[in-house]
Order: structure tokens, then sequence, then C-alpha cells
């Protein structure tokens, strides 16, 4: 293949406002049970998260993308190709790491990473020397010789994150990359899933439960609750500006201030402790008094004209926690 | 920023186009097989046969005391009837775990998320062991078929009985692909190789031991196509140009051969998924 061609691929693919997978309307079906409803969305290229509660639908997602499972209804193109007319040229452009433990057995770590590669059509010189490579990349260099059978849950991970890298793939599919880890192996995951989207410019498609790790990882995201897209688009615009949510703690007649706040146009919610959480809108503040300067000082003084103490104020920085709630709630 | 990045790069190099991938499948697998010392024993153990009747080919080609033991078109027939049993440790020992080792590792998922289809993975599976059946199965035919217009040193022989080439050939391919289809099928049912090596063997014996006690009781081999040995033992005598040695027709032997196959490529289908459904 042409080198120049293949270059100029990838900067196609990578670029974040090209879509990498588009979903219209897929619907998957296991017997009775609807795993995926009318599904419409897409993955935009860079590092996309695709979040969900345990049975939201992102491994039953991931697996139609591969042609795994046969959507009863609905079309899907990955990397511009349709996935019910060209699936072995897609695998051919995708590398996908599986939630579960997975090995082929009997081999060690080299041999089954260049296996992979001869399996995707890599010439076996080359396949061979790629599995150094990428081994090493993954952080598995001095363990390569060893049958993966004796590796460790974290080794097991990289193994599987090696073998989806090892022909080069212009798109990851990781499902749950960290699962069973410890903190420094889960930490060493995510920075190489972070390198891997941001230096390296391969397109992936991040499937998790774990907020922190999509957030870290990831631009986009994808939220999926019940089947079904609840949230996607850019993580920061998901978030909202900054600096516009508060988190308050008064002391004197709580139930009443709230109300207070509400007749003001902010929105209130409690959480967990006394802390509540108070969003206030543009214009609200000039509404209460025309001649207070920023957000603060309106709930300051909103507190003093109806003789609240204010025990605590300070910014909320918007989390991916927060869209994710938000994103689960609307549903 | 490094001077030369040394991590991970992106691959510039040529791909083989897809549906070559059942190639690399099969030559991991034969590698993998003959790298155990066991089965190589095995392997070398399932020539001695040869090696007898190549004795005797050339003793009765070279000694004419011994000439009533020169070897006939049904010698031929009889060497492929000896394979038998190697055939049968070689499929429980190379076969069972060739789709249940997979499984097990969930390694079904992995291959599948390569450019490879289904029918690829099984027919690479079914090549490893289809491979070595045939070489302890054709391969000494024909070499005995040589060696006797070797030692012999005329093509008299060969003339005479021209139909021992395909005949070698059709009885072998038939032994082994049924033999591998059917212990794929058995392989893609379990992930352990040990139970799925059990379950062939017994289906097998008790094939064979249900039409042993219906030959007892009715007193006809009529019914020998219950046995899954004896209706490959019948065909084979049929290509072999035999008398068969049981009542029941040739092609109800074959149809049960063909159903067979049939049978095992559906389980194949049903079984070799990347994913799991269980609804």
């Amino acid at each position: 293949m042409d080198t120049t061609h293949v270059i100029a691929t990838r900067e196609r693919t990578a670029a974040a406002d090209t879509p990498v997978v588009l979903l219209d309307a897929v619907t998957v079906i296991y017997g009775s049970n609807r795993a995926l409803k009318d599904v419409s969305g897409r993955f935009n290229g860079g590092a996309v998260g695709l979040l969900g509660p345990n049975g939201a639908g992102k491994s039953t997602l991931l697996k139609a993308l591969l042609g795994f499972i046969k959507p009863a209804a609905g079309r899907m193109t990955v990397l511009g190709l349709d996935v019910a007319r060209k699936p072995l040229e897609i695998r051919a452009r995708i590398g996908y790491m599986p939630e579960s433990d997975a090995h082929i057995p009997g081999m060690n770590a080299v041999s089954f990473v260049a296996y992979c590669g001869q399996l995707a059509g890599l010439p076996a010189v080359d396949a061979m020397q790629r599995a150094h490579e990428v081994l090493y990349y993954v952080g598995l260099g001095e363990a390569r010789y060893r049958n993966i059978e004796t590796y460790s849950t974290g080794m097991k991970q990289r193994i599987k994150l090696a073998q989806a890298l090892v022909h080069d793939p212009d798109l990851l599919f990781l499902d749950e990359p960290t699962n069973g880890m410890d903190p420094k192996g889960r930490d060493e995951m995510l920075e190489l899933i972070r390198d891997l989207g941001h230096n390296k410019n391969v397109n992936l498609i991040l499937s998790s439960h774990l907020l922190p790790d999509v957030e870290y990882t990831c631009d986009d995201v994808v939220v999926m609750d019940k089947g079904q897209v609840a949230a996607q688009g850019p993580i920061a615009q998901l978030k909202g500006p900054a600096g516009r949510v508060f988190e308050l703690r008064i002391k004197g007649d709580l139930p009443a201030f709230v109300d207070v706040l509400r007749a003001a146009g902010m929105e209130c919610t409690s959480t967990d402790e006394d802390v509540m959480r108070v969003f206030v809108p543009d214009g609200a503040a000039r509404s209460v008094d025309p001649r207070v300067t920023s957000d603060q000082t309106t709930l300051f003084a909103l507190a003093a004209r109806h003789g609240v103490q204010v025990r605590h104020l300070r910014p909320s920085i918007p989390t991916l926690e927060d869209v994710f709630a938000k994103a689960l709630g609307e549903q | 920023m490094p001077i030369h990045d040394q991590s991970y790069r992106r691959y510039a190099g040529g791909k083989a186009v897809p549906g070559q991938a059942w190639t690399v499948i099969a030559r991991a697998g034969i590698v993998a097989m003959i790298r155990k010392r066991t089965f190589l024993g095995l392997l070398l153990f399932a020539w001695m046969p040869f090696l007898v009747r190549a004795v005797q080919i050339y003793v009765t080609s070279n000694y004419p005391q011994v000439a009533m033991f020169a070897p006939t078109a049904e010698t031929f027939r009889q060497f492929l009837e000896q394979q038998d049993f190697f055939v049968f440790i070689m499929t429980i020992y190379a076969g069972a775990g060739l789709i249940a080792n997979d499984r097990r590792a969930n390694a079904l998922q992995i291959y599948l998320s390569k450019p490879l289809m289904r029918t690829e993975y099984i027919f690479g599976k079914a090549a490893v062991l289809f491979a070595f059946l045939l070489f302890v199965t054709l391969v000494p035919g024909l070499l005995l078929l040589l060696l006797q217009v070797l030692f012999a040193g005329s093509f008299a022989f060969l003339t005479k009985n021209l139909f021992l080439f395909p005949a070698i050939a059709i009885a072998a391919v038939l032994q082994a692909g049924l033999s591998t289809f059917t212990m794929l099928a058995l392989s893609s049912l379990s992930k352990s190789a040990r139970y799925v090596g059990i379950l062939y063997a017994g289906i097998l014996f008790f094939t064979a031991a249900i039409y042993h006690a219906m030959l007892a009781i009715t007193g006809s081999t009529r019914l020998s196509w219950i046995s899954l040995g004896a209706n490959v033992t019948q065909v084979v005598d049929v290509i072999f140009r035999l008398k068969p040695r049981y009542a029941t027709p040739w092609p109800v032997s074959l149809i049960v051969i063909m159903g067979l196959v049939a049978l095992s490529i559906s389980i194949l289908e049903r079984r070799v998924r990347g994913v799991e459904v269980v609804t």
C-alpha cells in the first residue's frame, strides 16, 4: 500500500469533526429483550467515550459494529463503510479489545500478538516486528516470552490492547479496558489510551462505566442508558460553562430560602449532605438587584435580605458525573 | 519531546487481502501440534504399519519363496483399515481441543474481530486435523503403491490395479473428512477438550455397541448403518471394489456419512460466533 495514501487516510479519519461511526435507527434484539432501541448517533474522530451503566447496551453496540450481532433494523457505517456490506474491510481497519479475558491458548505473548497481526493480513516478518514494538509500548517487553496463561489480570488487559494494536488500526474499540486492574496499572493503561488518542492519531471508542476513565482519556462522549443514547457531544460542551453553578450551605430556614432562590429564577438541587447546588442562569443576578456585579454577590444579597447565614459558598466545577447524572435523569 | 519516538509507530507496509487467514490458522495449528513430543511420537508410531507393509512388499518382490504374501489390491484396503486405530487416536489428540480450547480462552472474539469469516476460521481449524489424518492414511498409502512399483521393478501391478490411486485417495479423504468434521462439531460444543475426546470416543463405541447388540438380536447386518465405523468400512469396501461386508446397501451408509457431515457443518455454523447470545 502506498505510504502517502496511508498517512493521508489517517489524517482524514483523525480529524475530530469527521464521524468514524454513524448509527441510523439501529435496533438489536436478543429474544424478547431489545438491547438497542432505535439508536441513532455519531462518533467523531479522536477519542470518544461510550458511557453507561451496566446493561446500557455499550458492549452490544460494539459487537454490532464488529458484525458479531446482526441488528434487527437500522444501518451502521464504520470509517465510511457499511457494516452489513463490508465487514471484512472494516475489521481490517479496526482493533478490538474485548471486555472479557481473551487469548489464544498455548502461546507466549510475542507469538500471540504476531499471530494476530498475521490474521489481520500482515506478512509474517512484519507481524513479528510489530509484535515486539507493540509489546514494549504496552509495557510487556520484558514478559513477552512468557505464556499468556501465566499472566496477571493487568498483564492480560495489556496483551489484549497489544493484539488490537498490532496491525495498526485506524479505529480502536476498547471495551472496559481497565477492568480488574490495580490503581497503578489502571493509571498506566489510561495513559496509554490517552497517548494513542491524542498523540498517535488513533481514533478510539472507549466503552466504560467508569466516568473518571472516560473523562481523562476522551474528548467526546456518548451516554447510553437502557439501550438508547441519552446524551452525546464534546465533554466540555456537555458540562456547560464553569462558574455558574455553586455549592451552597446555609443556616436558617432552608425550605423558605430554596423558595426564594427559585422565585429569583435559579435552580436548586439538594445533594447527599446539607450542601445544595444552585444554578444561576443568565440574567438572574440582575433581576434580583441591578447593582450587583456577580452571581456570588447575588446569593449573598438574597441571604442577607431573608436573614439567612451563608456558611459555605463556592463555584462548583461541573464534572462528567453531572453530565451522566443529568442524562440518565432526563431519561 | 524525545529526539526519536520509539514507542508506538504507525505501520506503512502492505497487508494481504482478506481470504488467506485460514492458512495462518492452519499453519499455526500444525506447528503447535508438531512441537508436542507426545504427538510427534504418535505420528511416527502411526507409520509403523507402513514399515511392516514396506518390508512385506520388498520381501515378496525379491524372494519368490514368499510370493503367497505378495500384495494385492486388498492389501491396500487392509492397510487403510489398520490405520483406523491411529486415525481415531489422532482425531482425539489433535482435534478435541481445536475449537474447545479457543472457546475456553474466549479466543473466538479475537479471531472474528480480525478480517476473516467464520468459514475461514472453521476451514483453518479443519485443515489442521485433516492434514494430520491424511499424513497417516493417504501419504503412506500412496507411498506403498510407489514402493510396490520400485521394488517390483515393473508397472505390471499398477497397470492391473490402476483404480488403487483414486481408491486410496477417496477412501483416505472420506475417512479423514468425516473424522475432522465430526470432531470439530463436537469440539465447538464444549470448552473442555477432555470432555470432547470422551464424547467422541463414546459416540463411536456406543453406536458400535448398539449395532452389535442388534446384530446379536436379529442375526442380520442390515442395521450396520447405526455404527459410524461400519458405515465408513462399508463405503470404503465398495471404493476398493471389494464385496461389502454388511447387508446394509452402501448408498445408505454413504447417506449416513453425508448426513453426519451436514449435521456437523450445521452445528459449527451455530456454535462458531463472535458472541454467545443467551436468550
